[in-house]
């Protein structure tokens, strides 16, 4: 029974250790800063599905971020 | 004729920067001058506003009291050098590809700055750069000077 929590336990510990390291670095946002990473990067496309948003769910907003990804906005 | 054309490429590209390995940086050397350290990447938009700023201070400010220290944290080095054929830099340029410095120095914008006092001492730290700022930073540079 001991046994069993003793594994028990660390199954624990491996699965949520692994969210320990998680996101890049500031210096590693190479390719998330890229204009094509951005959710309003298509600006007809935003506008678009912004107006469905708000027509049929009178909802707006919340589509896109401040900045580039280089975390500095 | 090449001769020629090589000297016309040199005077008319932007690049006046030296580059040197991370490893070859000593920050003690620069003891007795303000320092203002930037660390900056290619892809970084705010990086890119905040060179024609930097090449001005170092028109502004006296050399033998004043330097600009840049840390470059391309995982690339051609995009560096990429960057520094369109954007003049009038400083020195450190290359941390991996990194390293700035873990050390827990950086956590791009690009942050750090403004070192005459005995090396750090007096600020900004991160991101905003040029509706630029009056701000000067006031503090001049402080120390």
């Amino acid at each position: 029974m001991t046994a069993k929590y003793h594994w028990l336990i660390l199954c624990v510990v491996i699965v949520a250790s692994g969210c320990s390291s998680l996101g890049v670095k500031p210096w590693e946002r190479n390719v998330l800063a890229q204009d094509d990473m951005l959710m309003d990067a298509d600006a007809i496309d935003l506008a678009l599905d912004e107006h469905i948003y708000f027509s049929k769910e009178a909802s707006s907003g919340g589509q896109g971020f401040a900045g580039g990804g280089c975390g500095c906005n | 004729m090449k001769k020629s054309l090589l000297l016309l490429l040199l005077v008319i590209s932007p690049l006046k920067a030296e580059i040197y390995d991370i490893n070859r940086l000593d920050l003690k050397s620069h003891q007795g001058k303000v320092v203002y350290l930037d660390f900056w990447a290619s892809w970084c938009k705010p990086c890119k506003e905040s060179f024609p700023w930097m090449n001005s201070l170092l028109a502004k400010y006296p050399a033998d009291s004043f330097t600009i220290i840049t840390i470059n944290l391309d995982a690339e080095t051609d995009a560096m050098h990429r960057f520094l054929g369109k954007v003049k830099a009038d400083f020195d340029i450190y290359h941390d590809a991996s990194g390293q410095i700035a873990e050390q120095f827990e950086i956590e914008g791009m690009p942050t700055s750090y403004l070192f006092d005459r005995s090396g001492k750090v007096v600020k730290k900004h991160i991101g750069f905003y040029t509706k700022h630029t009056g701000k930073y000067e006031r503090e540079i001049e402080e120390l000077l």
